[in-house]
């Protein structure tokens, strides 16, 4: 039923618009103002930012996978020193990993909440994404100061050097969302949902997401690779 | 696709550009978060939990015999979940920003899989060629 029409419509359009064009063309003054194939005014500058945002998330992309090759390149040398099955509780990576996931769904039924226009319950979800990505970080600082207690230190070897710079380099991104994330929790209340702080949450959305997709990286090729016999 | 055949078949034979607008406007409306849904998010979650949960699994349990086969199927699940994050939480599509985020997209995951694979296979190869063999190092000590 559905689909014979919508095959039937599109060619009957794009036939219908040639015929157009090709009687049009020499002939009336007016239909050259109907049928316009540009935007005659500069379309929509406020998506400018989320485009913008999406290409400073694909350079970063490229930051942690060169993060990602060092440790490929050199996440077996461990010059005589610990390895990572020696170092790493998985269990405790687990508990950080579910972390990190919850605060991903928090923050998106923060921005359900904000469609709604529900200053308060976004702020509460928002908060809930705070206090977990909080405890992701808490965990992170517990492991590597337990490693360093360990004496496994990032000079100890080239695989403990790319392990902290890749992990820690993920960790610093988390910490710089959380800041925005308590500025942004500030703006939201004093200013409510103007059109900055809805672009604003929105671009945290994707920032805050895009953690979590490095995170899966790193769980799988960091630790859940570097425990295999 | 799928809304543009809806406009099309809501605005039967429409002219030329009162169809490029009308598409125009309501791409500008689900742009910001408006495309997601409770649904979207919840899906997204349950995929990602099972994807996250069964490398775990994998590895704590020791189910395979050989590290390579875990390897290979962890990445597997990785591969999948990025996927799946990208689709329900990071709302890719093929239309978002007209098509530049997709563009983005696709030129950084080149990029990245020059990246990775070249890093890997050169240092594999300079590891295997250059490093001192196991009795050298012995004489070396």
């Amino acid at each position: 039923m559905k689909s014979p029409k919508l095959n039937l419509t599109e060619p009957v359009c794009l036939l219908n618009m040639s015929n157009a064009t090709a009687i049009s063309h020499p002939g009336s003054v007016e239909a050259p103002e109907k049928l316009r194939f540009y935007v005659p005014e500069e379309h929509h500058p406020k998506n400018g930012t989320l485009l913008g945002f999406w290409l400073y998330l694909m350079s970063d992309c490229l930051i942690f996978a060169c993060l990602f090759a060092m440790y490929g390149v050199l996440g077996r040398s461990y010059a005589a020193g610990p390895s990572g099955a020696d170092l790493f509780d998985l269990s405790l990576i687990a508990v950080s990993t579910s972390m990190l996931l919850l605060s991903s769904i928090t923050y998106g039924f923060a921005m359900l909440e904000m469609q709604r226009k529900r200053v308060n319950a976004t702020l509460l979800w928002l908060g809930l994404t705070g206090v977990l990505g909080a405890a992701f970080i808490g965990l992170e600082i517990y492991e590597f100061a337990h490693l360093i207690h360990l004496g496994a230190v990032p000079q100890r070897s080239a695989f403990l050097s790319s392990f902290f710079v890749l992990v820690g380099t993920h960790g610093l991104h988390v910490v710089f969302g959380l800041i925005w994330l308590i500025v942004l929790m500030l703006q939201v209340k004093k200013h409510g949902f103007i059109i900055e702080n809805r672009r604003r949450l929105f671009c945290l959305s994707m920032f805050w997401h895009f953690l979590d997709v490095v995170w899966i990286g790193v769980f799988t090729f960091v630790y859940l690779m570097g425990v295999l016999p | 696709m799928s809304q543009r055949n809806e406009t099309i078949e809501t605005g039967n034979l429409m002219h030329g550009a009162e169809h490029k607008h009308d598409d125009h406007h309501h791409h500008d409306e689900d742009d910001g978060a408006s495309h997601s849904t409770f649904k979207g998010y919840m899906t997204g979650f349950v995929l990602s939990v099972i994807l996250t949960a069964i490398p775990f699994w994998l590895v704590m349990t020791g189910f395979f015999e050989s590290s390579n086969t875990t390897a290979f199927v962890i990445l597997g699940f990785a591969a999948v979940q990025i996927v799946v994050h990208m689709i329900y939480f990071l709302h890719m599509n093929a239309r978002s920003e007209e098509g530049w985020n997709m563009l983005a997209l696709i030129f950084t995951v080149v990029l990245v899989v020059i990246t990775l694979a070249g890093s890997l296979w050169v240092m594999f190869h300079l590891n295997a060629n250059m490093m001192p063999t196991m009795h050298d190092m012995q004489n070396m000590l």
